[in-house]
């Protein structure tokens, strides 16, 4: 077994909750009767494949579809002209100058990054509409290219968007507490020229599709989808398309994985709108890997420039400042909610009271950046921990006693930041002492001569993580004062049918985190029934009426949101049941008892009613009724809305998420010298995600995520040529981790529940960023005692390490200490 | 001597028990065959470079990633896909039973693909180590589950067939 339970589940809520009951979802799953997106097909629907850009920058001089519309069975095209006139740009989250950027469904005018969408093509089958694509004509009159963001705002630059006016999506300075003051009480000010965060992203196996359907007498369009944030596709899309948001229906079932990147597909679902409402048929469209790879959601390549850390001979924190610079790509799909999003951790699990980052995001032909698991939290939480490691080695410190010294402490929670985010509960220290006995670091240095004594090198990192959830998404206005969000809400509809069905509807996207399964956890003991009894519709429906502005599944929050709405609507139809049952059985509703699927007399067993009675008597035997069940419907619709204000704009100050759950992660890794080769010989995973409703699904969530940043931390990256292609557009040359990659790991988990959710839940799944942070953390002490370079880069392959080992004067030059210790 | 390209052939091949006799383009994947002409759409694709192994079947009781094979080549084969595993009154088998109890999925896209490679390996190895288990499904890629649960699995799914 790999999993260590440390700790029992806190709250005993029921029967059900905090228990690993298998999965609804496995069954279907299991047997290939699944829905996936491609999996849904229509009579005469056409295939659509989309003419790319081979050019990373150019005007487009010429387009001519003829040739292709010549072939049989090619149903039509839609061009960058076409969608110029029937959309308008989407509408842009940034205020000047991303604001004046244009986006429309295809490229108009030039294309901004190899592989943007020139021309779609529609045609009876895959192989032919591929075929058909190939004889599109495009003149391209090629343009400079702007690959390093670091040159973006040069003056002899190559400008991408001339709207903008320059590269410049958005700035901002974020100050809080007293830099002066802090650096004045500094024994020591450490500073880094340069870190960077490389840019890959989760790749999910299934890419990205839909088949859409026009509907001409109601002039709506059914759009079935693996977009995993229908509630931001729509008010994207309608405006675009100059419709209210009444005229397009989401439906979605199983979802290949999503991670984010499957959040911003509003584009391409514009593009089938116009096609299937011009060629009067449904249009299907299945992503190719290379073309996901080469145009969608990016993680957040960033830089950190001119770091500063204020810091006491003893090793405690005072302050740091920065320049944060962002590379957003070529388009703000999602963006520039990046350079805010990090400011809801922005001391990471440190005390640090003065902070100040100059935020800057510029434009780059390279593919757009949209969320990525841990999106824009896990590139500021690695500056953190690599400043820890950094900071102790330049004041030789021990790095484990630096975290225990200026971690927030539990008996601080709940922890206001210098931005006032407030931390809800957590006890860091605690999981890292677990870590740390689950890596066996007490045997550390014995295990180092040991390795050595084969040649190898080897290191004990740390990487401590939060994974921040439930947004409030009025820090949008931080970077917008104009927009009009605010807050955060989730859907959950639960009914009781005249049989006696359990019937829940959710208005989450889920894509495998097991929505149906701990949403039935929840109602089955709010009730008094089995998860068995209740069906969990797979899914997301925009007809369903369960779902609100910002229903979908992202940003580490289900099990806040999501199971929060659930309950509401659980709690509301038991109450009505109560009430349903004391009438007809002649008591009060505090007289009823709801167990086993019955409502039953407290006073007397024999006086009770099965679930199936209940609903059939208001279904479809409600005569004679007693006027006090008049509103009763045993159908509760709930909306849970977390409790935010808006922050302050000038100060930038205010609470930005919920809850925030805990990751420490802890590894052992070997070096070859001659090589560079990375070999993680143990690792582990701590997670505190406050009660668990599963714990076997939030194993599951920290397993992945932990996959997903070994993989950015040794091999995933988007790498570009000056020309701006991109170097890893399959999975040949972006190697994702196989089952041979992957090191045992070993899992623990402590229960810090949230003071400030209704079940004590907090969002979890995106915490994978422990991974990065302790896999470097590791390499840079497996190095030092070979040259003791630093580890200034979030991406480590052999060949950085290799090179780092050969010239390990390179990282320290980055670093100065002032005074020297 | 010349011959007249073929574009297109009549094949017959046997799926899960049943015989699918259908014209199909010389150039169709058999992966497209099988979901988009027979309608069995548990098989998937992930990669269309034969590294994710989503679309893996047994043609012939051999493993092979169907996105890296013709359908005409499958002319006369017996193929077994996800939908075949499970018995005819749908009781699932050992292995789907063992990745259900250990959590060895999460979104599902990459298990008919696993499920077909795990039953390849304990085919010819019903005792695999969990080095067996990790090479056998090296050419498998999972992006949700780390692969720590679905090797768990497999080797409980040994260990329940043995006994």
């Amino acid at each position: 077994m790999n999993s260590t339970a440390t700790d029992k589940v806190t709250l005993e809520r029921g029967k059900y909750q905090g228990k690993s009951i298998p999965r609804k979802e496995d069954r279907r799953l299991l047997e290939g009767q699944g829905s996936f997106v491609d999996d849904v097909r229509r009579h005469a629907m056409g295939y659509v494949h989309f003419v790319r850009s081979p050019y990373a920058h150019a005007r487009i001089v010429s387009i001519d579809v003829g040739p292709a519309l010549e072939l049989d069975d090619v149903y039509g095209t839609l061009t960058g002209d076409e969608v110029a006139i029937a959309t308008d740009p989407f509408f842009q989250i940034a205020s000047p100058p991303g604001a004046n950027v244009k986006d429309y469904a295809l490229a108009v005018g030039k294309v901004r990054y190899a592989g943007e969408s020139v021309v779609a093509v529609v045609a009876a089958t895959r192989e032919l509409a591929r075929d058909a694509a190939d004889l599109v004509e495009v003149d391209y009159d090629p343009l400079p290219v702007l690959v390093d963001a670091r040159k973006a705002l040069d003056s002899e630059t190559t400008v991408l968007h001339d709207d903008a006016g320059g590269n410049l999506s958005w700035e901002g300075v974020y100050e809080w507490g007293n830099l002066d003051e802090a650096f004045a009480e500094a024994d020591h000010v450490v500073k880094i020229d340069e870190l960077h965060f490389d840019r890959f992203n989760s790749t999910p196996l299934e890419c990205d599709g839909a088949l859409v359907e026009y509907h001409r007498g109601t002039e709506q369009w059914t759009i079935h989808t693996n977009n995993q944030f229908p509630g931001f596709a729509a008010i994207m899309m309608g405006p675009a398309l100059r419709v209210g948001i009444d005229k397009l229906r989401y439906v979605t079932q199983d979802i290949g994985g999503g991670f984010g990147n499957k959040i911003t597909t509003h584009p391409q679902l514009v593009a089938l709108c116009l096609l299937s409402r011009k060629l009067k048929r449904p249009v299907q469209w299945t992503e190719w890997r290379t073309d996901f790879h080469q145009s969608m959601s990016h993680g957040n390549e960033r830089w950190f420039h001119g770091v500063e850390v204020a810091v006491k001979a003893d090793g405690t924190l005072l302050g740091f400042r920065c320049k944060a610079l962002d590379d957003a790509g070529a388009f703000l799909r999602y963006e520039p909610l990046g350079g805010v999003i990090w400011a809801q951790v922005t001391p990471g699990l440190y005390r640090w009271k003065h902070v100040r980052v100059e935020f800057t995001q510029v434009m780059t032909n390279k593919a757009p950046v949209s969320p990525n698991r841990g999106y824009s939290r896990m590139q500021h939480l690695w500056l953190t921990e690599r400043i820890i490691d950094i900071v102790a080695s330049q004041l030789e410190i021990d790095p484990i006693e630096m975290r225990k010294l200026n971690y927030i402490k539990t008996d601080e929670m709940p922890y206001t930041t210098p931005n006032g985010c407030v931390y809800d509960s957590g006890d860091y220290e605690r999981c890292l002492d677990i870590a740390l006995d689950l890596v066996g670091a007490d045997t550390i240095d014995a295990r180092r001569e040991e390795a050595a004594a084969r040649g190898k090198l080897l290191g004990l990192g740390i990487g401590s993580t939060l994974d921040s959830g439930t947004n409030n998404f009025a820090q949008a206005r931080l970077l917008n004062p104009e927009l009009q969000f605010s807050g955060n809400n989730e859907v959950a509809m639960v009914k009781l049918d005249i049989f006696g069905e359990v019937v829940v509807t959710l208005g989450t996207t889920p894509q495998g985190q097991g929505h149906e399964t701990t949403a039935s956890q929840v109602v089955a003991d709010t009730i008094g029934c089995t998860p068995d009894m209740v069906t969990v519709r797979p899914g997301h429906d925009s007809y369903w009426n369960s779902h609100a502005g910002f229903s979908g599944t992202y940003a580490s929050q289900f099990a806040v949101t999501g199971l929060s709405a659930v309950k509401g609507a659980a709690e509301d139809l038991a109450d009505q049941m109560r009430r349903l049952a004391a009438a007809v059985l002649g008591t009060t509703p505090d007289g009823i008892v709801l167990a086993e699927g019955m409502a039953t007399r407290a006073d007397d067993p024999e006086a009770a009613l099965p679930f199936m009675a209940l609903g059939a008597i208001i279904n479809a035997n409600n005569a004679g009724l007693p006027p006090e069940t008049e509103d009763i419907t045993l159908n509760a619709r709930y909306v849970y809305r977390p409790p935010f204000d808006i922050p302050d704009m000038e100060t930038k100050y205010g609470n930005l998420t919920l809850t925030y759950a805990t990751q420490i992660h802890a590894c052992v890794v070997e070096v070859d010298p001659e090589t560079g080769e990375v070999e993680i010989v143990d690792y582990a995973a701590v997670d505190d995600c406050g009660t668990r409703i599963n714990p076997q699904i939030v194993e599951g969530q920290v397993h992945g995520a932990t996959a997903h940043a070994i993989g950015a931390a040794l091999w995933e990256t988007f790498k570009y040529d000056e020309d701006g292609q991109l170097m890893t557009a399959n999975f040949y040359d972006y190697h994702v981790p196989h089952a041979l990659d992957m090191p045992p790991i070993k899992t623990g988990s402590i229960e810090s529940p949230s003071p400030f959710t209704p079940l004590g839940t907090k969002g979890m799944g995106e915490g994978g960023g422990g991974g990065i942070h302790c896999v470097g953390s590791a390499i840079q002490s497996a190095l030092a005692g070979a040259g003791g370079a630093l580890v200034t880069d979030s991406h480590n392959p052999s060949e950085r390490v290799w090179s780092m080992l050969r010239d390990p004067q390179a990282s320290r030059s980055l670093v100065h200490v002032d005074p020297a210790s | 001597m010349s011959t007249e390209p073929v574009h297109d052939k009549l094949i017959a091949v046997q799926v899960n028990g049943e015989t699918y006799e259908m014209h199909v383009e010389a150039r169709r994947l058999l992966v497209h065959f099988l979901r988009d002409d027979c309608l069995l759409t548990g098989t998937h694709v992930g990669c269309d470079t034969g590294n994710c192994g989503a679309c893996t079947v047994l043609v012939d009781g051999k493993a092979v990633k169907s996105c890296m094979m013709l359908a005409v080549q499958a002319e006369g084969a017996a193929i077994e896909t996800v939908e075949g595993i499970a018995s005819e009154d749908g009781e699932l088998d050992t292995l789907q039973k063992s990745f259900a109890e250990k959590h060895a999925l999460q979104c599902g896209y990459c298990t008919p693909g696993i499920l077909m490679s795990a039953k390849y390996l304990l085919d010819r190895n019903p005792h695999p180590s969990e080095e067996d288990v990790r090479k056998a499904i090296q050419g498998n890629i999972c992006r949700c589950t780390g692969y720590v649960n679905i090797v768990e699995a497999i080797l409980d799914a040994a260990d329940k067939a043995e006994t």
